[in-house]
């Protein structure tokens, strides 16, 4: 996962070609506890950093879930619709959220993966 | 763990709340409720006295019975709602946990000379709820097995109502808080007994359409509009000399303008406490707590709807951030009661 990069708002990013797939982490999952419902953002939406695209519902609460790149949303993990168990089993994999097409540099602040474990630490 | 009224309180166990609420369903869970406010009411007139804040028969409570009842305010809104026994030479209180500073200084505002209120902050309360419950605890216990709904034991040194918050048969254990948790791990210790949080208790009285006060009632909420009209005793409705009573009897002769109802929300997305409720484009009423249910598999919750939209099978329409989800009136509770009659 050295390739993978984290925001504070403990998303992950990851690059694949054109696009970066977002998804929330395994620390993210946990604190939410079991996932029943997400609301994914629309194909084509254009969005800028830190802008709340998705809700993620779970037992307890409902939390936002933010682009951590700016960009052109390009596709969504339809598989959640039916399943949304898949953010609590496979958050970094199956449990994707959408993809984003970037439109420049990813934002300097997001995280490696060793950065975000030490960020983790201090919460 | 998270604060809740002042104390701090697991929301979950390492289950998680899914497991914990379906556990309690099919087996039984320990929740630690130590937090409610517990006080005991003696001496002659004890049950009169209580009677000036409540319209609950409590007079007429047989000893060895448990019954649920609303405090109310002079215009007969909810101050609290709780559950009081008889005990034979005196009346056994559980009351809020958010609340026990308002309510125990006004009941002994009311109390005549003779009548004393003891709190019991040194005494804990657990929950054993789940169909499994009572014949996990009769086994070191016995008498239990005998306990109908509503009633209540008494015995080394423990007051044990079979009664909860979860819509399950079960009971609750107040006891001295030194003994709790000693007594908490010999629970944990009875076949298919799981301890479970805030969480599961939130989902699971909710399914059972349970009250929580503070979202479902409170001060400005009557007991009419809140649909506990069935707390309130057939001789009191006669009467009428309780806080509020004037405004209660108004009420049940002409109505009241919005009422508690069940509301099914479609699909899979949860609505949550003040969600606002549409009809036909205009503002009705307000979600009051909602979630998701794990029993029902599907998205419950109850709220505040204008009287006119109140009936089962209404079809509603409520504002989640910013978009219609179609709903409608369900009757409650959504998951039936399974009590010890």
């Amino acid at each position: 996962m050295t390739d993978t990069k984290f925001s504070k708002d403990h998303e992950w990013v990851r690059l694949d070609g054109g696009a970066a797939i977002v998804g929330i982490t395994d620390h993210a999952q946990n604190a939410l506890g079991d996932v029943v419902f997400v609301d994914l953002p629309e194909i084509g939406r254009e969005v800028a950093v830190g802008e709340a695209i998705a809700v993620v519902e779970s037992v307890k609460a409902a939390s936002d879930v933010y682009a951590p790149l700016a960009g052109r949303v390009v596709e969504v993990n339809s598989a959640l619709v039916d399943n949304p168990g898949l953010i609590n089993s496979e958050p970094t994999a199956e449990g994707w959220f959408f993809k984003i097409e970037p439109n420049g540099p990813l934002p300097d602040d997001l995280m490696d993966e060793g950065e975000y474990a030490a960020f983790v630490e201090t919460l | 763990m998270v604060p809740f009224a002042g104390y701090s309180m697991p929301v979950q166990y390492p289950a998680g709340i899914m497991a914990e609420h379906l556990h309690t369903r099919a087996a039984a869970g320990l929740f630690d409720v130590s937090h409610m406010g517990q006080a005991e009411l003696v001496g002659e007139g004890a049950a009169a006295a209580l009677e000036r804040l409540t319209p609950a028969d409590v007079q007429g409570l047989k000893p060895g019975r448990q019954r649920y009842g609303v405090l109310l305010n002079e215009q007969g809104g909810i101050i609290d709602d709780f559950m009081f026994a008889n005990m034979g030479e005196r009346l056994f209180l559980v009351v809020n946990a958010s609340r026990k500073h308002v309510d125990l200084p006004l009941i002994e505002s009311v109390l005549p000379r003779g009548v004393t209120l003891r709190p019991l902050a040194d005494r804990a309360l657990l929950a054993l709820q789940g169909p499994g419950a009572v014949a996990a605890l009769a086994t070191i216990l016995p008498d239990l097995a005998a306990l109908k709904f509503m009633g209540v034991w008494e015995g080394q040194g423990m007051v044990i109502s079979r009664s909860g918050y979860t819509g399950e048969d079960g009971v609750e254990i107040s006891l001295p808080a030194e003994q709790a948790e000693s007594f908490a791990k010999t629970l944990l210790g009875l076949p298919g007994v799981m301890p479970a949080g805030l969480g599961a208790r939130d989902s699971l009285r909710l399914e059972a359409g349970l009250c929580l006060y503070g979202n479902d009632i409170d001060e400005t909420t009557s007991p009419v509009e809140a649909n506990l009209v069935w707390s309130i005793g057939k001789r009191r409705r006669m009467e009428w000399n309780f806080a509020g009573a004037e405004t209660i009897r108004g009420q049940l002769d002409h109505g009241v303008s919005r009422l508690r109802v069940g509301i099914q929300p479609q699909g899979r997305q949860p609505a949550r406490g003040h969600t606002p409720i549409q009809a036909g484009g205009l503002d009705i009423g307000e979600i009051t707590s909602g979630g998701f249910g794990p029993s029902v598999n599907a998205p419950v919750a109850m709220g505040y709807v204008a009287r006119e939209h109140a009936a089962d099978g209404t079809p509603l329409e409520l504002l989640v951030r910013g978009k219609g989800l179609a709903a409608h009136v369900a009757p409650l509770p959504f998951h039936p009661h399974r009590y010890a009659r």
